[in-house]
């Protein structure tokens, strides 16, 4: 019996047998549960944007959420380099952070211009757009870029003005919970709303100081209190924020919403 | 050799033989998901499932397997449960899978699945197994969950997210420990945890594997 089951004829069979059903098993499920993973994680960034942008409440169903996202935000592509609207790829489906690592849609950033430690940037990008009566209500910007272990994934939300902030948070980060991880921390969000991003020339100047904000200075406007205990986190939320905002990032397409001409 | 009684092997591994606690399998889960409690549940409810169902279907083709390929069997089976224990947490708790992130698909080398595997599945009937898997499953939930309850409640002042100290940060009166939130706390955590379990059973306690010879005279030290 034994040496029965020790022949290689038998063995080979059987690990044939278990991987032809262990795989069966597994394809089976991921097959079954590839819909609702997507479905997920769209929800999942409808829902981050919303928050940011400061629309509906955090405790809304998945269809109140859908919902709403549908009638009040458009999604458009932007074309990095020209800061003007392209019809390139389907907004809705393209995907900036996949298209950052193909060679055809990105390019490698220059040391000297990575201050948000991202190596490759995408050319393309998807913002959103929440519109009243045909003007800009709130413009919602993709950021991302590297903390202290993570990157940072998030969006900031800007006024019709393109310099009040409405509302900035992340949707992804690995960073330490407690520190770095006080990013998600509500209180300091609120933070956020009313600073101004930009100085007279249209130059990114927020900043993220060490301990509070002296609200007599006259930098107040552009300055968030850091997180204590967090200070790489804190520089990296800055960072990532001037990238986003300057020449590399989104600054071209910012002024020429701002000169009409996107 | 007698067979073990369901109830045995269900509930030994709790206290008696509690796999983290006694055998000192699966910190490395144990220290990188308990930050908070509502990771260490999940992360508890998944490793139970997936260390009883693995030991159900292993128990069921243990008179298959050929001697030679027995891990490799055993391995495949695990890794395809926690296979679909990620995709089923990433279609119904996305949020969480989110936080857990690689930990999940980590359980496949997590020793208490492998060791329940190889120690009890192999040679024991499916049902007891199954039970065997849940029993080693619930002892090492009951380590996480008091973790996860001492670390989110000192580390943050929080339960399952929800405030039960207020802290300073959010204009209360309590400084949280910041290290109770970074995985070496846990490691403090489990040798305290260890030691009471040892001061209350005592037969868990283990002979030292050596004894320092008395020194015979002072002539070596100079």
């Amino acid at each position: 019996m034994s040496s029965q089951k020790e022949s290689t004829a038998r063995t080979l069979t059987v690990a044939l047998l278990v991987c032809l059903v262990c795989s069966v098993f597994v394809a089976g499920a991921a097959v079954a549960l590839k819909p609702t993973q997507l479905d997920n994680r769209l929800l999942d960034k409808q829902r981050s944007i919303l928050a940011i942008a400061g629309l509906g409440e955090p405790s809304m169903s998945a269809s109140q959420v859908k919902e709403l996202f549908k009638s009040t935000i458009s999604a458009k592509l932007v074309d990095l380099e020209s800061g003007k609207f392209s019809d390139a790829q389907n907004p809705m489906t393209f995907d900036p952070l996949k298209a950052s690592k193909d060679p055809k849609l990105s390019s490698a950033l220059p040391g000297s211009e990575d201050i948000a430690g991202l190596k490759r940037q995408e050319r393309f990008s998807t913002v959103y757009i929440v519109q009243q009566e045909g003007q800009l209500e709130t413009l919602i910007l993709p950021v991302r870029g590297y903390g202290l272990w993570s990157t940072l994934h998030g969006f900031i939300a800007v006024k019709g003005d393109l310099n009040t902030v409405v509302g900035m948070g992340f949707y992804q980060h690995g960073e330490t919970p407690g520190l770095g991880g006080e990013v998600d921390n509500p209180k300091w969000k609120g933070l956020w709303p009313g600073k101004i991003l930009f100085d007279e020339e249209g130059k990114p100047v927020v900043q993220i100081i060490k301990g509070s904000v002296d609200p007599q200075s006259p930098e107040a406007k552009h300055q968030v209190d850091g997180l204590a205990g967090a200070t790489l986190t804190s520089k990296g939320v800055e960072n990532l924020l001037r990238f986003w905002l300057g020449q590399s990032g989104f600054g071209p397409f910012i002024a020429n919403l701002r000169a009409g001409e996107a | 050799m007698s067979q073990p009684t369901i109830k045995q092997v269900l509930l030994d591994p709790i206290f008696n033989n509690n796999p983290i606690g006694l055998q000192i399998l699966g910190i490395c889960s144990a220290l990188a998901v308990t930050s908070n409690l509502k990771t260490a549940l999940v992360m508890s409810i998944a490793l139970t499932l997936v260390t009883g169902f693995s030991n159900l279907f292993i128990s069921m083709v243990r008179s298959q397997i050929p001697g030679s390929i027995r891990m490799i069997v055993q391995m495949v089976i695990i890794a395809s449960l926690v296979i679909v224990v990620d995709q089923v947490l990433k279609a119904y708790a996305f949020s969480l899978s989110k936080q857990l992130s690689v930990f999940v698909g980590l359980i496949i080398t997590n020793c208490i699945v492998m060791g329940r595997a190889e120690a009890f599945a192999m040679q024991n009937p499916p049902v007891l197994s199954f039970f065997d898997g849940i029993g080693n499953g619930l002892g090492y939930s009951a380590m996480l969950i008091v973790l996860g309850i001492v670390r989110e409640l000192f580390g943050a002042g929080k339960l399952m997210g929800y405030e039960i100290i207020p802290v300073i940060n959010d204009g209360g009166w309590y400084q949280p420990n910041g290290l109770l939130l970074l995985p070496p706390s846990a490691f403090f955590l489990i040798g305290l945890f260890i030691w009471a379990l040892r001061s209350w059973k005592r037969e868990q306690v283990e002979k030292p594997s050596f004894k320092m010879a008395p020194q015979v005279s002072n002539k070596e030290a100079y």
